[in-house]
Parts: structure tokens; C-alpha cells; sequence
């Protein structure tokens, strides 16, 4: 009775590794390894700033505007 | 008023106005180059950057037309063909390497800037190694133009020719990774299901639930020893084959011995397993490695990074027609014309025209060497004044920059090599051990034959050397992570246990206690002229010049505001002149300056020892002379201090003349000194203070420096030097702040304190642990337990350096 339960739970362990393996080695292979530091640090730059809608209107960005034009 | 340039945060000098406005207020800034970058990130709606920063960035730099022009060469198809990739129809990819990157927000600057460019459809910079991967459609934008555009945000893109070695190591590290992997998934279930087997042996066990549970350890541990501990085996075969016992060896004897073990007390029955010490052991020691070689590729990526543009491109003559041709391409023989401001493709021989060149690469002392018909100049030098054509007389491996790497290899393969002793005294003690694992099994067969493999895998688990192996490498990585945060890249691990023995420290002058650069430091007057007018004279002069002087004059004064010089005459290696309002001007040497003539210039080379003196004349009269030196790094004072309060000796070795080195050398109250010294001359030196007995660090910069560097005990370079100094040397100085000379020495020092604890206690524990396992007073999860604890030990107190 209980070996069947644990055959049961270890067969399932089994599949969760294989498919934390698969996850991992994407990962890896799709290079989120290569910087460490950069991602950390881009989630705390306010990109979405000119959004709000309390900074509407005043920061009317052009798409596309430069001295070289 | 604020003092501090809004942009760049150098101080403003005074009577400079250049204001930008920036969320609703005037910021003020240092310079038009400054003010021009700030301007663009206003105009482009990026000022969130001003908001993020954490860094101060370099100074802005006005875009020049020249090198808009130069820019436009990337746009030839030939040049693109090194380095981008096509990524489908019109769709084109390459890698940039960005010079300036300070802090995160550059990156984001960067990153949102070129996306809002029309036709840049990726653009993605990483943080770490300040790269960026860039795709766009060639229809819409070219990659000159996006070039432009980094430039105008006030950072420098150099496109990086992913060289093989890069790509080697990419893949490298990707199954690095992969195997961490591996042995963190198995070995955290393993120790898992080992929690139920000490349990179970504890409590009592049903039969079949422990056969259950051992069975399964074993399937995942399998991947472990087959896939993540093959770079043990590999290392300790490699090792073995050329007769030596590397570290390797006892960690492939542990794991495979530990793993054999317990498979046969899973088949045959027994009372413990460690498949779980065998996934700990393994994931421990390849984090461990990662995190060295990570600081290692670091220090790698960023001396890559550093590499000078080197042209790809040269002007070939051909039966009198002009062709541009890949420099891989050239031939001895070949003629290349080479244009002013331009950089020499190979090593060559004038045969028509009169320039100079800058050597700096090659000499570090960053001054204009006149060349004429027959002359022979270097390449990577820069040549300066009038179009050069040459006879190529070198290529590639030929030239006389290769032949100082190959003197960099040689001094390298030379080097004292400390490291190697705990290698070596770990593997005798594997074998001292191994040999007496074996005389205790004979024993016990004798005895007690029942016990004999029991207590065998007792001896060897409990005095398995991970402790031991994992002694030095865990201090050497904590230690490094340390340094990193500082911006202090550790090259090679031996370095941190050289650098507690040091006792000697010799610096290069410029470049590394120097700035590198010359300033203007005084304008003597002999009022005639005030000192305003004489600069924008002199600036006006110097403005068609290429001269490395010319930067320092144009520093001074607002570019809008230069009058335009008539007809002006570059006289190579002497000065410029030229007609301004209608009045003849001369700037230059003494000899140049035409009214100088019977005006002694000793009082003032006097006062300013070792500076260069540049006279700025009208018809008749002197007007002013302007005092150009290289100025002190602000920190060198202090750091040569902070060597000198610990008793260390400090030495300075340069090409430069006898009167600047003397001068740098009383400011710093440096007694030993060495001037015009030849890289040869420096080693020589070296290995002088060597012989006395002294080990050395070396802090060098510049091409002339490597051999030097090399051969030196440890070596620093400053991270704005030349690649080929940084890549010969041990110890990288990212921020190039001396002051962290000292801080790594003393780093060093308690590195080494740390792997002297480790490897004492490793020893003890394994000493005292040994005769009770032998006798069999030490059941095997007890072994297993002691390995686990006192490895943990040695890692902790490693971590205790961070």
C-alpha cells in the first residue's frame, strides 16, 4: 500500500525533473544566462513614464525626431 | 551657479555658458560636447536617463563632419562582409561594442533611442559586457547612420568582429551551465530522498521502501557522474597522462569511488549510500569553477572591448589608380595611401610625403614622431599631418606589434609559478592516502573480512579531499566576486595568492600615473595679448591640425567663437601657421616660432620640468607660451602613499624623458626612477629587482609595457590602457583608480589567510578523522555527514572574504 503511494509520487517527481531540466536547458540555450546584471536593473527604468496620463501632453515625443534630419 | 557640468559632472571652468534646458529649468554644462549630447537626449525625449543614472558618463564630444565621413566606410559592403550577419531579406545583424557605458540607464538610453529609429528592428545591449546586438532593414537606415546616432547620445560603437575564441567560449559556458544544472535538479532531489533513507535508518525502514528510494538516488545520480563531473575526469586523465597529480585527480577518485561504492550497496546490500554526497560534491565544485572562469571571461570581454579601431580597410595604388581593399588583403610590397587622421593598416616604409604619426600605441607617450621619405612607421599608429603613401613591409603576424605579443607569451611562460604547491600537496596526500586506504582493507580482510568494504568506504568518504579541493578555489572565488564589485577584475587566480607577498611596486609614468593626455597647465603672457585672445588664436591655429596637442587647445575655448585662419601651413613635427584677421601667426616649437629666435626658454622649461612648451608669435613679437604637460591621476599621491605606510617599495619605470619622469617622481616622492626605458630595458629592469630577491607587481597601460607586465610576479593594468596590456597582465583596474592597488593587495593578503585556515582545518579534520575510521569506530553516514560539514565549513569561511 505505501510503496505503491511513494511508486506513485517518485514517477511524478520523475516527470517534474525532466521538465525543470527541459526549462532550464532552454533557457540556457535561448542565452538568459549571458547578462546577469543588465535584466535587474532594466525592470527599474520607468519606460512606460510618458504614459501616464498625468505626464500626458506634456512629454509629446515625435517617433522619431534628430539633429541629423 | 552650479559648479558641476550637469551631463558629465566634471567641474565647469570658469566663464563657461552652455546651458541646456531640462525639465523646465537651465542645467549647466562643461563643454559643447556636452551640451550637444544633452541636447539630442532632450530632443529625443530620453531625459528619464537623468532621472535613473547611477554613473556619471565621459564627457560629450562634438560629432565632427571628418568623422561622419569615416563612419560612412561601414557602409561598404566589403567592410560589413567581417562582421555582419544576414539575418534574411534586407534584414542585417551585427554586434557593437559600446565605449561609455557607465550605469544601467545607459543601457536603457542606448536600447530606446535606436528603437525609435525608422528601420532598427532590434536592439539590445548587455549590460555585462557592454555589446550590443543591433538588426535593422537596409532599406530603411544605414549602419553608418546608426553609428551616428549612438554617437550623438555621446557614446562610441566600434563593430566587434566575433572572432572563433568567442564563440568557443559561448558554448563553453552554455554547457557550463547545463552541467550545474544537471547536478543542482539531481542533487537536490537525491538529498531529498536521502532525508527518508537517514530517517529510515534511524526509525527503522520497510526493506522494499529503502531498496526503492536507493534505486532511484541511483538513476539520478547516474547524469551526475556521466554528464556534470566529465570535466573532473577529463582534467585528471589530462594530468595523469603527463605524469602530473592535479587536483583533478582526487575529485574524480572521490566522486567515482563514492558512486561505485554505493552502487554496490544498493545491488549487493549495505548500510549507506552517498549518492547524495556525490551530487553535493560535484554541484559545489563546479560552482565554484563557473564563478571562476565567469570573473575570468569577464576580464576577457572587457580587454576585448578596449581593442583600439583598427582599420579594416586600406587605400591600395595601384598602377596610379586608388582602390580601398580589405587589409587582410594586402600584400609586402603593396603601396597604401594613407590620409591624415587616419590609422596606418600595416607596418610600412614612406616613400612619398611628410607627416608624423602617433605612436602611442606602441610607446605609450602619446606625442607627434616626425616621418619622412624612408622613414619606416608601425602599424596601429595614427598618422597625423599630410597623406602618407607607403610601401606595406609587414603584415599581420610580420609586424612589430605582433612580435611583443610573442615577447608578452615568452615572459608569460616564464613566470614563477606558486599555485601550483597546493596542487601538488593535495595530490601527494591522495596518494598517501590512497596507499593507506589499501593497507587498511588488507588489514581488516586479515581480521575481520565481513567489515573490510565497509570500513574501506569509511576511510575514503571521511578522508575524501573535498574540504581539501574545495580549499583554495572557494577563497580564490569569493575573493574575486569581491574585487569585481569594486571594479577589480582578477585575470588569473594565482594572482590573489601572489599578491600577499608583494613588496615591490613599480608604476609607468604615462598612462597609468599619469592621465595620458596633455593639458594645457599655464599660458605666460608677455603682455601683448591677454591670455583669452592668445587661446583663441592658438586654437584657431591648431583647429586643421591633427596633432595630439590640438585637442588640449581646442579644449580651452567655444568652438562657434574661433576665427577662421587663413591659408594655413602645417609644418610637420614643428607647428602650424596661418593669417588671421589679416595678421601672420606662428605656433609651434622654438625653432618654428619665427620672433622667438634669441628668447630663452630656460627659465621656463625650468619652472615646469618636463613640460612641453609651445610659442605663439605674431610677425615680431612673442605673444604667449603655452605650458602643456601630462597631469597627475588625482588619486596617485595617495596610493603611492598608502604602498609606502605599508611598507612596500615603489619604483616607476617610463619611456619618458629624464625631466618629466624626475618631475612626476619628486611630486610623489618616488626616489627610484628610470627613464627612456625600452620595453627591453624595463624587463631587464625587472628582472633585476627580481634577482634581489623582490617580488613585484607591476602597474602598467600601454603596448610597451606588456613584456613587463608579464614578467612581473603580478601585474596590474589600468582598464583605459591597450588590449595587449590588459590581456598580459593578471589583474585588471576597470576604473582605473590606483588607489585599488592597494585595496587588491590587501584583498590578497586576506585571501590568503582564508586558504590557510581552510587547508589547515581540511587537514585536521581529515587527520583526526582518519585512525577512528580505520579502526572502525565510525559508522559510513557518519563519514558521510563529517565530509558534508567540513566542506560547508570551508566554503563558509571562504564566503566570509566577500
Amino acid at each position: 500500500m505505501t510503496t505503491s503511494t511513494l511508486v506513485f509520487l517518485l514517477a511524478l517527481t520523475a516527470v517534474f525533473i525532466v521538465f525543470i531540466a527541459l526549462g532550464i536547458f532552454w533557457a540556457i540555450k535561448s542565452g538568459q544566462f549571458e547578462d546577469m546584471e543588465g535584466p535587474a536593473q532594466r525592470i527599474l527604468m520607468d519606460d512606460d513614464d510618458p504614459m501616464l496620463p498625468s505626464n500626458q501632453g506634456e512629454q509629446n515625443v515625435p517617433k522619431h525626431k534628430s539633429k541629423l534630419q | 551657479m552650479a559648479e558641476q557640468c550637469y551631463h558629465c559632472g566634471q567641474p565647469i571652468p570658469k566663464g563657461y555658458n552652455y546651458r541646456v534646458c531640462l525639465e523646465n529649468a537651465d542645467r549647466e554644462m562643461c563643454c559643447r560636447g556636452c551640451q550637444a549630447v544633452a541636447q539630442s537626449i532632450v530632443d529625443n525625449g530620453l531625459v528619464e536617463y537623468y532621472r535613473s543614472r547611477t554613473a556619471m558618463p565621459v564627457s560629450g564630444q562634438e560629432v565632427l563632419p571628418d568623422e561622419i565621413k569615416k563612419l560612412a566606410l561601414y557602409d561598404h559592403p566589403e567592410i560589413q562582409r567581417s562582421f555582419v550577419i544576414d539575418a534574411g531579406e534586407h534584414h542585417k545583424e551585427a554586434v557593437l561594442i559600446l565605449d561609455g557605458i557607465t550605469c544601467a540607464a545607459c543601457v536603457w538610453l542606448n536600447e530606446r533611442h535606436l528603437k525609435q529609429l525608422d528601420g532598427v528592428i532590434g536592439a539590445e545591449v548587455n549590460y555585462s559586457s557592454h555589446r550590443a546586438r543591433i538588426s535593422w532593414d537596409e532599406r530603411a537606415i544605414s549602419l553608418s547612420r546608426i553609428l551616428q546616432e549612438i554617437q550623438l547620445l555621446g557614446y562610441n560603437a566600434h563593430p566587434y568582429n566575433a572572432r572563433q575564441a568567442d564563440q568557443l567560449r559561448k558554448t563553453q559556458r552554455k554547457k557550463d551551465l547545463q552541467r550545474i544544472a544537471i547536478a543542482g535538479i539531481a542533487a537536490s532531489q537525491v538529498m531529498m530522498l536521502a532525508v527518508g533513507l537517514y530517517a529510515g535508518a534511524w526509525y527503522g525502514i520497510e526493506a522494499n521502501t529503502m531498496h526503492l528510494l536507493r534505486w532511484f538516488s541511483l538513476i539520478l545520480t547516474i547524469p551526475v557522474v556521466l554528464f556534470a563531473a566529465w570535466p573532473f575526469y577529463r582534467s585528471a586523465w589530462s594530468g595523469l597522462r603527463s605524469g602530473h597529480l592535479n587536483m583533478d585527480v582526487p575529485v574524480a577518485l572521490a566522486i567515482l569511488t563514492a558512486f561505485m561504492g554505493s552502487v554496490w550497496v544498493t545491488v549487493m546490500g549495505g548500510t549507506h549510500v552517498y549518492f547524495d554526497t556525490v551530487g553535493m560534491f560535484t554541484l559545489f565544485l563546479l560552482a565554484t569553477r563557473l564563478l571562476e572562469t565567469g570573473a575570468r571571461e569577464k576580464s576577457v570581454e572587457a580587454a576585448e572591448n578596449l581593442l583600439k579601431l583598427q582599420p579594416a580597410m586600406a587605400m591600395r595604388v595601384q598602377n596610379g589608380q586608388q582602390e580601398y581593399v580589405p587589409v587582410l588583403d594586402l600584400l609586402m610590397g603593396d603601396c597604401i595611401l594613407t590620409k591624415a587622421g587616419e590609422t596606418i593598416a600595416a607596418d610600412a616604409v614612406v616613400v612619398d610625403g611628410v607627416s608624423s604619426v602617433d605612436e602611442s600605441l606602441l610607446t605609450g607617450e602619446s606625442r607627434a614622431v616626425a616621418k619622412r621619405v624612408g622613414d619606416s612607421v608601425i602599424a596601429g599608429s595614427v598618422n597625423l599631418e599630410g597623406p602618407l603613401t607607403l610601401e606595406v613591409s609587414g603584415v599581420g603576424e610580420n609586424t612589430v606589434l605582433a612580435g611583443i605579443v610573442r615577447l608578452v607569451d615568452k615572459a608569460q611562460s616564464e613566470k614563477p609559478k606558486i599555485a601550483q604547491l597546493a596542487d601538488r600537496v593535495a595530490a601527494w596526500f591522495t596518494l598517501g592516502l590512497l596507499v593507506f586506504a589499501v593497507v587498511v582493507g588488507f588489514a581488516w580482510l586479515w581480521a575481520d573480512s565481513s567489515r573490510a568494504f565497509e570500513i574501506v568506504l569509511a576511510v575514503l568518504v571521511v578522508t575524501c579531499p573535498c574540504a581539501l579541493s574545495l580549499a583554495v578555489p572557494a577563497a580564490l572565488a569569493a575573493a574575486g566576486s569581491h574585487l569585481i564589485k569594486r571594479g577589480i577584475l582578477v585575470m588569473r587566480g594565482h594572482a590573489l595568492e601572489t599578491l600577499s607577498q608583494v613588496n615591490h611596486v613599480v608604476f609607468d609614468k604615462t598612462g597609468t600615473l599619469t592621465i595620458g593626455k596633455p593639458e594645457i597647465i599655464s599660458v605666460v603672457t608677455f603682455g601683448l595679448a591677454d591670455e583669452a585672445q592668445c587661446s583663441m588664436i592658438a586654437a584657431s591655429l591648431e583647429r586643421a591640425s591633427e596633432h595630439p596637442l590640438a585637442h588640449a587647445f581646442l579644449r580651452r575655448v567655444d568652438a562657434g567663437e574661433i576665427p577662421e585662419a587663413c591659408s594655413p601651413r602645417n609644418a610637420p613635427g614643428q607647428g602650424v601657421s596661418g593669417e588671421i584677421n589679416g595678421m601672420q601667426y606662428t605656433l609651434g616649437n622654438r625653432e618654428f616660432a619665427a620672433s622667438s629666435h634669441g628668447h630663452s626658454d630656460v627659465v621656463l622649461q625650468d619652472e615646469f620640468p618636463g613640460a612641453t612648451l609651445v610659442w605663439l608669435c605674431d610677425a615680431e613679437h612673442i605673444l604667449a607660451v603655452f605650458v602643456l604637460a601630462d597631469p597627475l591621476r588625482s588619486d596617485a599621491r595617495q596610493a603611492v602613499e598608502a604602498l609606502l605606510v605599508q611598507g612596500i617599495d615603489v619604483s616607476i619605470l617610463s619611456g619618458d624623458s629624464a625631466a618629466a619622469v624626475g618631475h612626476v617622481a619628486q611630486q610623489l616622492g618616488v626616489k627610484n626612477w628610470h627613464s627612456q626605458q625600452k620595453p627591453q630595458d624595463k624587463l631587464t629592469q625587472l628582472q633585476a629587482l627580481q634577482a634581489q630577491g623582490k617580488v613585484v607587481a607591476m602597474v602598467g597601460d600601454g603596448v610597451n609595457d606588456a613584456p613587463v607586465l608579464a614578467g612581473a610576479q603580478v601585474s596590474f593594468a589600468m582598464g583605459t590602457g591597450t588590449d595587449v596590456a590588459s590581456q598580459s597582465s593578471d589583474i585588471v583596474l576597470l576604473s582605473s583608480k590606483l588607489g585599488d592597488v592597494a585595496v587588491a593587495l590587501e584583498t590578497g593578503k586576506a585571501a590568503l589567510k582564508v586558504m590557510r585556515q581552510n587547508l589547515l582545518w581540511a587537514a585536521v579534520y581529515n587527520l583526526t578523522a582518519l585512525p577512528f575510521a580505520a579502526l572502525g569506530y565510525i559508522s559510513p553516514w557518519v563519514a558521510a555527514l563529517g565530509m558534508s560539514i567540513s566542506s560547508l565549513i570551508v566554503v563558509m569561511n571562504a564566503l566570509r572574504l566577500r
